[in-house]
């Protein structure tokens, strides 16, 4: 399936280096708006890239059937309506959230034809697995994530509006993850050398909740997790603690997570940024797989 | 953005209703609220800060459950004031400008936007909120002592010029020796003093928040917290009711009337402490190893849930470099010091 990243700074090109592994993406194109490093180094892949923008990709002879968006929310809100018209399929990195939610291994098979898909924030990518992994077993009243981001692996678009962050975070928590009620909190640490990204999640449980099943589930979703972002590990056993009063009568799971980036482009340390761009090139691969089975399914 | 004029040489903002949440686990009552409201406006105290220790929006598994609604707690005090004005805390990253609103409506005057020292570009979308709601502000830079003075200064710019009119050497684990502090009121002075106040919020971890206080106010320091009987995280900060009575002594006007401070010290706040905080072997190592203050109650839980000394997960977490804000790691750190022990 041919496909374009639009945006070729630090994300961009970190997807650029995951989709070469693709045996069902071929990235056709890279597209920025100025001359860059990330533009240099496609075409030193050999992909066709340009600083016009768009405008150049969209009156390519054979344009791309799916593009990533790697740019800005802004950008995106701008650049979405002219790939809908193209018929052009939108994975979006953006926090700009115009599509369905998604999470590969939670609800990527649920939106394969939706035209724009976002993906969530990097402390949901991280998080939303283990919250669906609890919530598939017994009810989550409640779950709360906090992710701790290396202070360098948080750009400036993050920082300039964090409460995007904690409030979508939250929101997909619930609406992805299963939980009546979410919470999401954010923590850039400065520590030299950086920090590989931590994630903790807790979930309330119910006084009857079967630990062991919670636990099973727990360990299933980090396998899967661990297919597109190899250094997704548990840090310990997930933790339960009783119930409390002050939990409103709930016990509590704990799971304590380490996500270490692949190191495509962008360090191992910012696995925040790597599970962003492999969950992206996930959703990507099975969007391709569902086109390529449909097609075949049409010859047949 | 002005700054407010100040009535007084030194102006105590006292903390004891957010920064004691923290030692009273976040358990506070309307009442206790009520009371030591009632006792603080009628001493003179012109800023009381309430919310959770973590800011609004903290009350989480992570730091704590509120057990009363905090803008229940904020609008108590509201009603209480006579003079008096409400200050709240944000983290950004924790709380979020919708909370702000909130706490807006439900009678706060003041916010005080916190980050990490080294990470003030988190905050102006909170300051530019908070100038929206007619909020005055205060910009704390925590954990202070983990960055020079020189970057300490320049995070206050980055703060000042979103809109902060009173950035504070945050001295989050009552680490800053009091050489140390000088310094960097001195940086946060030379870099805004003309345009913004500079303030002081100090631990007692090392026992030197009263006197770093009074170093303060010798550099040019204008705004000071303080809490009743210290109440606060770790060894708790500076108490009101000392600090009121030293620059009392020292001839630094605050408009504080000191018996009515330690009235309201020993006959309001003393009855409810859980426990008085104190520079125990824990309090101390935090402000020896740098440890954000509030971890303490929750490496005493770890601690006894996980069999392995709080102390050791206090040095072990200011080994790590953690921030405000990760006391999840605390847990993650027991359980790799019973890892540890147990040879696996």
């Amino acid at each position: 399936m041919m496909a374009a990243i639009v945006g070729p700074g630090n994300i961009g090109t970190d997807l650029l280096e995951k989709l070469r592994r693709s045996s069902v993406i071929d990235v056709g194109y890279v597209v920025g708006v100025v001359e860059s490093d990330g533009l240099a180094r496609a075409r030193s892949r050999g992909v066709s890239a340009s600083a016009e923008g768009i405008d150049w990709l969209l009156r390519q002879d054979h344009p791309p059937e799916l593009v990533f968006e790697a740019t800005s929310a802004r950008a995106h809100v701008e650049n979405a309506p002219r790939y809908a018209e193209a018929g052009i399929q939108a994975v979006d990195l953006t926090p700009a959230h115009l599509g369905p939610m998604v999470s590969p291994p939670v609800n990527g098979a649920e939106h394969l034809d939706s035209p724009n898909l976002s993906m969530i924030t990097c402390g949901g990518q991280a998080t939303i697995p283990i919250v669906h992994a609890v919530s598939r077993v017994t009810p989550v009243d409640y779950a709360e994530i906090v992710a701790s981001v290396a202070s360098r692996g948080a750009g400036p678009g993050t920082r300039a509006n964090i409460d995007e962050f904690t409030e979508t975070t939250a929101r997909a928590v619930e609406a992805v993850g299963g939980a009546r009620k979410g919470k999401a909190i954010i923590i850039l640490n400065p520590v030299e050398p950086p920090m590989i990204m931590r994630d903790t999640v807790y979930c309330s449980i119910g006084a009857d909740a079967d630990h062991e099943a919670v636990s099973a589930s727990i360990q299933a979703m980090v396998t899967e997790v661990q297919q597109y972002v190899p250094g997704y590990t548990l840090r310990a056993e997930p933790q339960f603690d009783e119930v409390r009063s002050e939990w409103n009568g709930l016990g509590r799971v704990a799971v304590f997570l380490e996500v270490r980036g692949n190191g495509d482009y962008l360090p191992p340390w910012a696995g925040n940024l790597d599970i962003m761009t492999a969950a992206a090139a996930r959703v990507g691969e099975l969007i391709a797989a569902a086109k390529l089975a449909q097609k075949a399914g049409v010859r047949a | 953005m002005n700054r407010p004029e100040l009535r007084h040489d030194v102006r105590i903002i006292d903390t004891t209703l957010r920064d004691g949440s923290h030692a009273m686990a976040h358990r506070f009552t309307e009442d206790e609220v009520r009371q030591t409201v009632r006792a603080l406006d009628r001493a003179g105290i012109e800023v009381i800060e309430v919310a959770h220790g973590d800011g609004i929006g903290g009350s989480s598994f992570n730091y704590g459950f509120s057990a009363t609604d905090e803008m229940t707690l904020i609008a108590a005090a509201r009603d209480e004031t006579k003079q008096a004005r409400i200050a709240v805390l944000l983290v950004p990253g924790i709380g979020t400008v919708e909370d702000l609103r909130r706490a807006r409506d439900a009678g706060a005057d003041m916010v005080r936007v916190a980050t990490h020292c080294t990470e003030a570009d988190v905050s102006p979308q909170h300051f530019a909120a908070a100038r929206e709601l007619g909020m005055e502000t205060v910009g704390f830079l925590m954990m202070a002592h983990r960055t020079s003075p020189e970057e300490l200064a320049k995070q206050a710019r980055i703060m000042v010029d979103a809109g902060c009119q009173c950035p504070y050497v945050t001295d989050s684990a009552g680490a800053l020796l009091m050489h140390e502090a000088k310094a960097r009121f001195e940086a946060l002075v030379a870099e805004v003093g003309d345009e913004a106040w500079v303030g002081y919020h100090g631990h007692q971890n090392l026992s030197l928040g009263v006197a770093n206080s009074v170093i303060a106010h010798e550099a040019g320091v204008r705004s000071i917290d303080g809490s009743l009987c210290a109440l606060g995280a770790g060894a708790g900060n500076s108490p009101t009711e000392v600090l009121a009575a030293v620059f009392d002594r020292l001839g630094v006007s605050t408009g504080l009337d000191v018996s009515a401070l330690l009235d309201a010290a020993e006959e309001v706040v003393r009855p409810y402490l859980p426990r008085w905080p104190k520079m125990d072997r824990n309090a101390i190592v935090q402000g020896w190893a740098g440890v954000y203050s509030s971890f303490l109650l929750h490496a005493e839980r770890a601690a006894e849930r996980y069999k392995v000394p709080a102390h050791e997960i206090l040095r072990r977490c200011g080994e790590l470099g953690f921030v405000g804000g990760q006391e999840d790691m605390i847990i993650d750190v027991a359980l790799g010091l019973v890892a540890e022990r147990d040879g696996s």
